[in-house]
């Protein structure tokens, strides 16, 4: 058909005709389709607003329903191996097995979305919240010891956290200023095996003041922290002659923690976190390398 | 086909074109909008959620004027994803008291929707004084000035009555105390029975961990609360929302 036998529309403006092509057959039929399509999707979806609710559609999708199908569904599949994680006593969790490395990965997964923030993505700590690398423990590196840390927290307001409290012997005034300074200087000592008066982190110290401070220790210090200074895991009181600083071994931070107290505080996860999560959690903490 | 034949009067004449399209874009829009204000499938209403306290309510003020909402979102959407990562998915209902609403449409930071109880007061003292010595990857700026810039709740009825007039249920009583209820929230010796029967499940503490109220205060004080009112193991969700 040439296009003169074609008809104009009958329009005309300044002598420019329209043809009245017809629309082309493909693109009509999917044009006719996705009318189709539209309206079976409106049937088989929720759509419609009618007077109290809409319609539900026949294939009774919804957002909730969706993602509670999808949780479901792993949860089942790991359902098996997560129940035995819940039960087990993890202490007796054997490296190797099956419910060990599935812990181990979970724990990795429960570590980055809660604990890191703290400790660190790498568990390496920062100051104020411990590093988690090594084997020294405020408050015990057993596993079921980390377990119990991990579940019930430290100084929180639950009625199970660990909890202690270091008096503020410069606020209260519990001490006078010039036996802070020499307790102060008798802490810095205490990590000094070769007695050079420079300690372990670097620091140096006035001997004649720290042997001083010793008595002021002793009486003030020594029942949480032991008469050596090797700290208490039970009252997590921290160990004062190793090169590991929670808060900092420089002079002006130790009399910093002397004067005002620490008292760092853990959530209880047990509230948040599942049993078999919790275990988990400590699992693979304990396996980073300083686990007991 | 008598009707379609007339379209050559609208076709040519401007302002009855611009009549015609105004009334099928107004109808169109009746039609999409108006049912969300009646279906029940979209109102929810969820025990536990209430407005918030007065020094929530100015922590809010202080994260919106900071621009918290720029690179923090508050939604935690139905995914499992997100459900095992942030918690519970969001529910309208925790919004309902927003405004505006804080939900966000990018996650430079992590969503904030549950951040409430996570970490301790002290952890937000120290990561907003700076970030990077709790996360060391982290490109959040630090916000320790707000530990210096101490607060008065000069402003708080004016700021509540706003809020009641956009529909927030604040009751005069809510008002007239709110003064005081700003005060006792940062105090843990203060009398805050009270405080918490108009704010269930309010907490009442020092916050920042120093003396006077300081705008680290009530920031703390609304993110702790965040995501907390619902008590999700009592809450069944219904299906068709």
């Amino acid at each position: 058909m040439s296009k003169k036998e074609v008809e104009t529309t009958g329009h005309s403006w300044d002598g420019i005709e329209e043809y009245n092509n017809p629309l082309p057959r493909w693109w009509l039929i999917i044009w006719y389709l996705c009318i189709i399509w539209g309206i079976a999707y409106t049937i088989a979806m929720p759509a419609w607003p009618l007077v109290k609710g809409a319609t539900a559609g026949m294939l009774g999708w919804s957002t909730r329903g969706q993602v509670a199908e999808k949780i479901a569904s792993f949860e089942e599949m790991n359902a098996g191996v997560e129940a035995e994680l819940a039960a087990a006593d993890v202490t007796e969790v054997m490296p190797g097995s099956d419910v060990y490395n599935y812990a181990v990965n979970m724990g990795a997964a429960v570590f980055r979305a809660n604990c890191s923030q703290c400790h660190g993505s790498g568990a390496q700590g920062n100051v104020g919240y411990p590093t988690l690398l090594d084997n020294d423990w405020l408050w015990g590196g057993t596993i079921d010891e980390i377990a119990y840390t991990v579940q019930h927290g430290v100084r929180n307001e639950t009625d199970d956290a660990r909890y202690s409290e270091m008096p503020k012997f410069g606020v209260d005034e519990l001490l006078e200023p010039e036996q802070i300074d020499q307790v102060v200087e008798y802490v810095i000592s205490l990590s000094d095996p070769d007695g050079d008066g420079t300690n372990i982190s670097g620091h140096s110290y006035d001997a004649a003041l720290a042997s001083e401070g010793a008595v002021v220790f002793e009486e003030n210090c020594a029942s949480c922290h032991a008469e050596d200074g090797t700290g208490d895991i039970y009252q997590g009181a921290p160990n004062l002659t190793d090169a590991i600083w929670l808060y900092g071994g420089d002079r002006e931070t130790v009399h910093d923690t002397v004067y005002n107290a620490r008292f760092g505080v853990m959530p209880a996860w047990g509230l948040r976190l599942s049993q078999a999560e919790v275990n988990a959690a400590a699992l693979y903490v304990h396996q980073l390398g300083g686990g007991q | 086909m008598a009707l379609i034949d007339k379209h050559k009067i609208i076709e040519t004449n401007g302002t009855l074109l611009l009549v015609g399209a105004l009334l099928v874009v107004t109808v169109g829009g009746i039609v999409e909008i108006a049912p969300l204000f009646y279906l029940e499938n979209t109102i929810e209403d969820v025990e536990g959620v209430r407005p918030y306290s007065p020094l929530e309510l100015t922590g809010r003020e202080i994260y919106v004027r900071e621009g918290c909402y720029v690179c923090h979102s508050q939604m935690i959407r139905p995914m499992r994803d997100e459900v095992e990562r942030y918690g519970h998915y969001s529910l309208a209902a925790e919004s309902k008291y927003d405004h505006p609403f804080q939900w966000g449409s990018k996650r430079t930071g992590p969503d904030l929707a549950r951040v409430g109880g996570r970490y301790s007061d002290e952890w937000h003292v120290d990561h907003l004084t700076n970030p990077q010595s709790v996360v060391p990857e982290s490109v959040m700026p630090k916000y320790g000035f707000l530990a210096d810039r101490y607060i008065e709740p000069e402003y708080i009825e004016d700021l509540m009555k706003t809020h009641r007039i956009v529909g927030v249920p604040y009751t005069d009583e809510m008002i007239e105390v709110a003064k005081e209820d700003f005060v006792n929230q940062a105090d843990p010796w203060s009398d805050s029975e009270g405080l918490l029967e108009r704010y269930p499940n309010a907490q009442v503490r020092n916050f920042d961990g120093q003396d006077g109220i300081t705008e680290m205060d009530a920031i703390i004080a609304y993110m702790q609360m965040l995501g907390t009112l619902v008590d999700f193991s009592t809450f069944t969700p219904d299906e068709s929302r």
